[in-house]
């Protein structure tokens, strides 16, 4: 294992900046592995530092394959998990909005442009991000559909959906997006928390990492069968549950809960009085996909998101 | 007439709106033509509130010389201007990067689908930005180039100091002026000032040209003043004048100077060791239409913006 320093910058008041990356084996660029750019994305570094730790031992065991070389950076953006602060520390931007950045441009377009440079041209590209709609979701992985996505790819991980999703116009700056555009085969991996460590899940998403890496011929490792065959769904199949009234958010289901057809999923109670409000119903099917885990709720909010039958 | 052009229930006895004055004739015709003011997207850009304030203020002076309808939209996020902060709360894209928005999305696109169907079929909208805490900015209209032949002849008559035709970007594509542009609706993007602050003079400036563009459209027939001619970007290219170094930023020049190639513009100093990290010089002769208002800067920050000229 080699422990580089990806990107540095030097801060006035505070230590430097850095951006750390372990790299195993050598030979071609073959994954690389992309953890929190924002600052609380700490189930994301989390999963990255026990990959870390996995592929420390697989190594030491001569385990990864002769040629290949596999990258992670468990985070890109540690000022802002220190002060606990979503965004970039001083002018609140987005990192993974800044992709492929610019070396000439403003401060988070400069971090962006430092890391792009050294973790473009590797055959595949895996992030673990969070989505701008806070809540639990189903582990799974998304790519977008910029015309060089791979689905098929993406099954390999084995976690239980792939989600195929249209870019818009502010998805064309995302590392993603770019990773696609610059031929590398790209899989954002969500992880059901951010904020927290969820254990479970992030074994799963481990699990699916190591498995990937085995898939695709570039580690020797165990690794467990997947117990159901992923699906590929694409965004737009997804079902949006909405509370129509504001109030508190009451919810009686949870991720990969199968709901019926007009099923009393969660209800909405008045704040001052404690009646109920609203009766939110299914309007399919299926499984529970998202849940947004806010107890507080605004009217015409999406409070489920529901993979139909 | 204060109307309610979109709103939703907060969870705890509390209803968020976004409200329009629309100030119009006493008596209606049905052919007048509209224009409508817009500001507030980001919560921490306040020039214009006075804008909004001195337009109504003069409107509603003298309705004798309105014969057109002026719909003035102060606060796109009202949150996030009640709770000083840029974006709106608790949601994470900036809201000038979700337009045209959706019906059926979050609250957040849900008040950018309602504010493009409020205000398409104007015969003019002005979004007003300032800058945000960073930068001091001259009253500037941007412009993408794909819209610069509809927009330039509104933009020239806007008694603004300079124009900035930009190039497109992909990104761009979910602001509210290119939803509007993109329906027909001609669109001006104003940036001017500063975040957080009201510069007066500037305000008092651009809403002069209000009155310039509501009398070319006939809406308006009181006196109006001579705009003044805008530096427009074409007459030469803008650089960026980026930090190299973090520190604090000490400006030697003024905003809307006239400054010559290697003139010095500030510095980069650290006040730990008394050192400058780094002097800045003008890479041209221009003017500088963008200054660093807030000292301290990151590797990267921008500390102005020269637009090159003879």
């Amino acid at each position: 294992m080699k422990k580089k320093t990806i990107f540095t910058m030097n801060s006035i008041y505070r230590d430097d900046f850095r951006i750390t990356g372990y790299e195993f084996g050598s030979g071609e660029k073959s994954a690389c592995i992309v953890g929190s750019t924002r600052g609380n994305e700490v189930q994301q570094v989390y999963i990255c530092s026990q990959l870390v730790k996995h592929l420390k031992k697989l190594e030491a065991a001569g385990c990864i394959k002769k040629g290949k070389s596999i990258l992670i950076i468990p985070t890109a953006n540690h000022f802002s998990m220190n002060i606990g602060k979503r965004f970039w520390v001083s002018d609140n931007t987005d990192i993974n909005r800044m992709f492929p950045g610019y070396n000439l441009g403003e401060t988070t377009q400069r971090i962006a442009a430092g890391l792009f440079e050294k973790i473009q041209h590797y055959e595949y590209g895996i992030q673990f991000t969070s989505n701008y709609l806070s809540g639990v979701y189903i582990p799974h992985v998304r790519m977008m559909e910029t015309g060089y996505e791979t689905p098929e790819l993406a099954m390999k991980f084995g976690l239980p959906y792939t989600v195929l999703r249209k870019p818009r116009p502010y998805d064309t700056t995302t590392l993603n997006y770019n990773w696609q555009i610059w031929e590398t085969r790209a899989f954002s991996i969500y992880a059901c928390e951010t904020d927290y460590v969820e254990n479970m899940t992030a074994e799963m998403c481990i699990e699916a990492v190591l498995r990937f890496l085995k898939e695709t011929d570039l580690i020797d490792c165990e690794t467990s069968d997947v117990p159901f065959p992923p699906k590929q769904i694409s965004e737009s199949q997804l079902v949006s549950v909405k509370a129509s009234k504001a109030g508190i958010l009451k919810r009686k289901v949870r991720i990969y809960d199968y709901v019926r057809e007009g099923e009393v999923i969660a209800e909405v109670i008045d704040p001052y009085e404690g009646e109920v409000l609203e009766k939110i119903k299914s309007g399919v099917s299926g499984n529970v996909f998202f849940y947004n885990d806010n107890p507080l709720i605004t009217a015409n909010t999406i409070v489920f998101r529901i993979v139909p039958e | 007439m204060i109307l309610k052009v979109a709103s939703v229930d907060l969870p705890v006895d509390e209803e968020l709106s976004i409200v329009k004055n629309r100030i119009q004739p006493d008596k209606l015709t049905g052919k007048e033509k509209r224009m409508s003011i817009v500001t507030g997207i980001h919560g921490d850009e306040l020039e214009g509130q006075y804008v909004c304030y001195e337009l109504v203020r003069r409107l509603e002076e003298d309705k004798s010389n309105l014969k057109g309808i002026v719909d003035v939209y102060p606060a796109i996020n009202p949150l996030g201007i009640d709770t000083i902060q840029r974006g709106i709360p608790g949601f994470d894209l900036d809201m000038n990067r979700i337009f045209p928005g959706s019906k059926d999305g979050s609250m957040a696109e849900y008040f950018a689908s309602k504010t493009v169907e409020d205000i398409k079929g104007s015969n003019l909208a002005m979004d007003i930005h300032a800058s945000n805490i960073f930068l001091q900015e001259i009253p500037q209209i941007r412009i993408n180039e794909i819209s610069k032949d509809t927009l330039l002849p509104f933009a020239r008559r806007a008694n603004i100091d300079f124009i900035w035709v930009h190039s497109a970007a992909t990104v761009l594509e979910s602001t509210l002026a290119y939803s509007l542009n993109s329906v027909g609706t001609p669109t001006l993007v104003v940036e001017m000032g500063v975040g957080m602050r009201i510069t007066k003079s500037y305000c008092d400036q651009l809403t002069d040209g209000i009155f310039v563009l509501l009398k070319d459209l006939g809406i308006w027939t009181g006196d109006v003043i001579e705009p003044k001619k805008s530096i427009e970007s074409t007459d030469g290219s803008v650089h960026f004048l980026n930090a190299a170094s973090s520190g604090i930023f000490v400006p030697e020049a003024d905003h809307w100077m006239n400054v010559k190639i290697g003139e010095h513009i500030g510095d980069i100093v650290e006040p730990l060791t008394g050192k400058i990290l780094q002097k800045i010089f003008s890479p041209c002769n221009g003017v500088i239409f963008t200054l660093r208002e807030y000292p301290v800067v990151y590797e990267g920050s921008l500390v102005g913006r020269i637009l090159e000229r003879s």
